[in-house]
């Protein structure tokens, strides 16, 4: 079996095992070797993948698989990656691995929730190996689907509002998008034979006209699971009524599908009508960057506040990728990297503070470093990272993204560049506005003084994030170019 | 010379080390590690300093050495972040001057911060804040300032929110943060600029002096000035920021609401001249390339000089007299680079404005650590409480007289010679800036000793508990530090330092000199008629006299006032409230809307499928009928 397969096998094993299960810790055991197993596989790919390179393999993709699928359609399940799909990868596993240890004591029903967990996590790891575009949005699918259960029924406040909302505006993005990988496929293949095969339609390319017509559909398509603003407003309601691990799975990795599936597919199948229209989603994009910090500054929802922060680093993501030079690219999916991490160490550690305060109104908490130095530590390291502090993974993002963006000479592309880089100090104001009011202080409420900090299931799911966070912001030089030496198939494309 | 390594190395070791495990030790214990090190780092950069000086000159010039060089990041083939050790004399002179007063410091903080919680913590995070000051000084390109000047900045603000229950000390210290990142953004922007035209971070090309790495810039203007003036320009705004100048002062001032101690390495000695620093290290570009953003250093740093030492003279608060003066000093140091030029005698503002930051260093560490003392004595920051200390604390006296001495430019004390060099270089520049300049030292010399006579003369005031002299570990600092401050103005510093490396003989103007001890004597007189008894009736009559400008410059000219209006009224209250609302009600009210149409209409034509056959019966033979006539007759 190839090594790829596995990703996609591995969680439905787990689906297996846990069909099995007959009590909690049965559960908690499959889920716990089930996550190492690919957190292991990652590395082990990692490994594999850099060994590859090192020994000279400047193939686009590697580790191919094919196997004809669907014949009359030529549809394949074909799988491949290259170093952006490696880095996905250990993102997904690293996250999936710390949703279980924050949902150690999910309630009720735990089996169907890790079930529907497992499932989504299928999803996205099957969608980050696919190199066909059918096989690709059937996994984007399953992977958005489990979302509107796993809020529905385990979410808290308005909870089915959110649900609905969150998946019908990201359904509609699925159906511009399903038209726009349809007109991929009938324009593909010169010769009458169309394929969904990535490689191929970008080796024959597609005509102007299509991808001018094609183009904004796929790119809106996946920017709204992107936050792209004016379609972002599913992701404040859907975060704050997620469970804590779906709030990190979610903003951690599945809002990166949106920005890997603009880079893979908008602009890498379509590069002239990338260059084309960029500006118009530039314009969005710097927006989105700005916007949704200026929004965070006056949220008083700790989750509000990470949804809109969400907001301006993956405005930043979309942002980067539309600058279509190699410096900015690898920024953006440093950033995809970067934000993932971080985000999921925010909601992982909101929802601890949740499920000890109750509330997560910053109004209502005060001096909580002094009842819970652990979590409080730890929200602090995420701010952070979050404001872009050296030596961990947001400065090295970002300044990468301004350095590659600053390329471009024209008016155009600094002026928006100059607003973006405005965030640094927005986010910088929302991010101690929160940790003065949240953590240091006075205590607000003298019930919060009985808290107990962090349980050691907890402390699993903080160190491992803050460790990534930390490796990528003190040693970015291997990872960063891993990225930068995958980029120039696109490059060339942009370039041709 | 790759041992230098180590001086960075230990402080970030001891940083991670007492940040994992420091809550598990004994706060004793985690003083000693940290002060040990520290003075391991300390005891290097002093043989850093002596075999780097000691080595042969080269043309005249000391060499730079770069002992250690790693790629840390790759953004293209010619712009890459590295992480270095760049070594040349004003870098190591920061070595030297970083590492000592940190280590006072150290020692100084067992005994001030003894049985405060936290205490490991706070050994953590002055650690990591002496590895970033030292990695800020050794950075071999702007990239790794950059990121320094960022690390700098977070221990700063862990630092001064240290009392993180106090609500002052959390507001001071998120202040601080965000006036800085403000002035950081301009130097992002400045170091962007200067490199997509100049294709390079590094120093060492950047000041050269080679013109051909500007080529690119040329013709490139902006609104009348070049590319490069621009840059350099935006550059300056990260150092005002950091140094505090006008119009970013309003930081630093509530930053004393750190730990004393803090106060003196942080926002006194060493971070703050970072900005002095960075201008010093670009000052080839800023000469050649960018001349008018030279005079404009000068001027910020002359009015910033002014304006901090007029509200200086009528705060109360001593740590805030303190920080006042510390940005006056600042001032000094950057007219004196504004008004430097390159080669021989026209760079004495270089080497004087160097030569200042080495001696403002120790005497205002000095001066800080003497003020931490008092407040350890008497409780307060207030002068109105103390009076009369001199014989209650002796050592504390002596060594807070000398600083004074030095900072008021009475030989033979350092500040002395610094300042005067710094004035002769201005007099050289303009008569006008030089009379402002040795005006604004006039009112350094009556500020400082009117806090020298409110602490130690006057009316000794009523206390709880007896004041008392600090213990060992605290005075030993200040006595180490006054010692320096005696000597250190005899160090021939032309010889070291200069703006082209070229060895330079300082000889005293006696002009500006004599001048100059006639004014601070002067001054110090009148501070002494109107404060020495404590009872005299002058400053009480001067305030109600000039009620208006005494108010004024009470409240710092209200620039805070001015400030907050700007970020709450207009920021929080004109963008951040209209965005936040708009994105609730209008956005998201448009895709709620738009499911509530969706939900309108299918209830509209929900009664179409409403289950009848015969109704189904019934539009099914309509519409033949209509088909069939639309066939058959039109």
């Amino acid at each position: 079996m190839n090594l790829l397969s596995l990703f996609v096998a591995i969680p439905l094993l787990m689906l297996l095992g846990l069909w099995l299960s007959r009590e909690m810790n049965q559960i908690r055991a499959v889920m716990v070797t089930g996550a190492s197993l690919l957190l292991a596989l990652s590395f082990g790919l990692l490994a594999a993948y850099l060994g590859e390179r090192a020994a000279g393999n400047t193939a686009e993709m590697l580790f191919m698989a094919d196997t004809v699928w669907f014949a009359p359609l030529n549809i394949h399940y074909a799988v491949g990656v290259d170093g952006i799909s490696v880095a996905m990868l250990l993102l997904s596993s690293l996250i999936v691995f710390t949703g279980v240890f924050a949902s150690w004591k999910i309630n009720p029903l735990p089996k169907e929730f890790f079930l529907w967990f497992c499932l989504l996590a299928t999803g996205v790891y099957g969608f980050f190996i696919s190199i066909d575009l059918f096989t690709m949005f059937m996994f984007y699918e399953i992977a958005l689907i489990p979302m509107f259960l796993l809020i529905g029924i385990w979410g808290t406040g308005r909870k089915e509002y959110a649900a609905m909302k969150l998946t019908l505006m990201l359904m509609g993005g699925s159906a511009l998008l399903l038209v726009g990988i349809l007109g991929i496929y009938f324009n593909s293949g010169a010769d009458g034979q169309h394929t969904m095969n990535l490689l191929e339609i970008a080796q024959a390319g597609l005509p102007l006209g299509a991808q001018r017509l094609f183009f904004p559909l796929t790119f809106i398509g996946f920017g709204v699971l992107g936050a792209l603003f004016p379609f972002h407003t599913w992701s404040p309601d859907g975060h704050a009524s997620a469970p804590t691990a779906v709030s990190m799975l979610h903003a951690g990795v599945l809002m990166k599908l949106g920005g890997y599936g603009c880079f893979r597919v908008a602009i890498y199948l379509m590069p002239e009508a990338a260059q084309e229209l960029s500006w118009i989603f530039l314009i969005l994009t710097g927006i989105s960057v700005v916007y949704g910090a200026f929004s965070a500054c006056v949220q008083t929802d700790l989750k509000y506040i990470n949804a809109y922060s969400s907001v301006s680093h993956c405005g930043l993501v979309l942002f980067a990728i539309l600058m279509l030079n190699q410096t900015a690219m690898t920024g953006a999916v440093l950033q995809m990297l970067s934000h993932g991490l971080m985000t999921a160490l925010f909601f992982a550690l909101i929802g601890m503070i949740y499920g000890r305060t109750h509330t997560r109104d910053i109004r209502e908490m005060g001096g909580l470093m002094k009842i819970m130095p652990f979590l409080g530590v730890g929200y602090v390291i995420a701010g952070l990272a979050s404001l872009g502090l050296p030596g961990l993974s947001g400065f090295v993002a970002e300044m990468t993204v301004f350095v590659g963006s600053f390329e471009h000479s024209d008016t155009f592309h600094r002026v928006l560049t100059l607003v973006a880089t405005t965030s640094i100090v927005i986010t910088a104001v929302y991010i101690l506005r929160v940790v003065g009011k949240l953590l240091y202080g006075t205590v607000q409420n003298p019930q919060h003084l009985t808290l107990n900090d962090a349980t050691w299931f907890e402390r699993i799911s903080v160190v491992t994030l803050i460790i990534a966070i930390a490796a990528i912001g003190m040693a970015p030089f291997w990872i960063s170019n891993m990225i930068h030496g995958s980029l120039w198939p696109v490059i060339e494309q942009l370039t041709k | 010379m790759e041992y230098t390594l180590f001086i960075l190395l230990l402080p970030l070791l001891t940083f991670f080390g007492l940040g994992l495990f420091g809550p598990k030790m004994k706060p004793c214990v985690a003083g000693i590690i940290g002060t040990v090190s520290l003075a391991i780092a300390a005891a290097l950069a002093y043989f850093t300093a002596w075999d780097y000086f000691s080595a042969p000159r080269v043309d005249d010039v000391y060499a730079t050495v770069v002992p250690f060089h790693v790629e840390w990041l790759h953004f293209t083939d010619k712009l890459h972040i590295d992480l270095g050790i760049l070594l040349d004399p004003i870098s190591v002179m920061m070595l030297v001057v970083i590492t000592t007063v940190s280590l006072m410091v150290h020692i100084y903080s067992m005994g001030y911060m003894k049985g405060e919680r936290g205490f490991q913590r706070y050994y953590a995070f002055l650690s990591l804040f002496s590895f970033s000051m030292l990695g800020l000084v050794v950075a071999t390109n702007i990239f790794q300032t950059y990121i320094f000047w960022e690390l700098v900045g977070v221990s700063s603000y862990l630092l001064i929110g240290f009392y993180y229950t106090k609500p002052e000390a959390v507001a001071a210290s998120k202040k601080a943060f965000i006036v800085t990142r403000f002035a950081d953004l301009g130097f992002l922007i400045g170091i962007l600029l200067l490199s997509y035209f100049t294709k390079t971070f590094s120093f060492e090309l950047l000041t050269s002096g080679d013109h051909s790495i500007f080529a690119d810039a040329a013709g490139v203007t902006f609104l009348g000035g070049s590319v490069i003036s621009w840059a350099v320009a935006l550059v300056f705004i990260g150092c005002a920021g950091k140094s505090a100048m006008f119009p970013l002062h309003i930081w630093l001032p509530d930053a004393m609401e750190g730990p004393t101690p803090v106060s003196a390495l942080i926002h006194a000695a060493t971070m703050v001249v970072a900005g002095v620093y960075l201008v010093a290290r670009l000052f080839p570009v800023y000469y050649f390339e960018a001349p008018e953003v030279l005079v404009m250093v000068a001027v910020v740093g002359a009015f910033t000089s002014l304006y901090a030492a007029v509200v200086a003279c009528v705060q109360t608060d001593i740590k805030r007299v303190l920080a006042f003066s510390t940005i006056s000093q600042i001032g000094f140091m950057m007219v004196a680079l504004g008004v430097s030029g390159m080669e021989g005698h026209a760079g004495l503002g270089y080497m004087a404005s160097m030569f200042h930051l080495f001696t403002h260093a120790m005497f205002k560490a000095l001066l800080f650590l003497g003020a931490g003392a008092i407040i350890h004595a008497v409780h307060s920051n207030e002068m109105s409480h103390m009076g009369g200390l001199r014989r209650k604390m002796p050592i504390t006296h002596i060594t807070f007289l000398i600083a004074c001495l030095a900072i008021a430019g009475i030989p033979p004390f350092s500040g002395f010679f610094s300042k005067d060099e710094i004035l002769a270089a201005c007099f050289e520049f303009s008569p006008v800036m030089g009379w402002t300049m040795s005006f604004i030292a006039a009112l350094t010399a009556f500020y400082m000793f009117r806090l020298y006579y409110n602490i130690f003369w006057g009316k000794p005031a009523q206390h709880e508990h007896e004041p008392h002299e600090a213990p060992a570990n605290m005075t030993v600092p200040l006595i180490v530090l006054a010692a320096i401050t005696c000597i250190a103005g005899f160090i021939p510093f032309g010889h070291f330092i200069t703006a082209d490396g070229i060895s330079y003989n300082i000889h005293l103007d006696w002009q500006v000199a004599g001048t100059s001890i006639v004014i601070a004597c002067i001054a110090i007189g009148v501070a002494t008629g109107m404060y020495r008894t404590g009872t005299s009736p002058v400053p009480g009559r001067l305030a109600e006299r000039f009620r208006g400008v005494h108010t004024a410059a009470y409240h710092r000219f209200y620039i805070d006032e001015f400030y907050q209006f700007v970020t709450h009224k207009l920021i929080f209250g004109g963008i951040s409230r209209p965005i936040a609302w708009f994105d609730r009600h209008v956005i998201d009210g448009a895709m709620n809307g738009l499911a509530w149409v969706a939900q309108k209409t299918s209830y509209a034509i929900r009664s179409l499928q409403s289950g009848q056959i015969q109704q189904y019966a019934f539009v099914f033979l309509l519409g033949t009928l209509i088909i069939l006539v639309l066939v058959l007759y039109v």
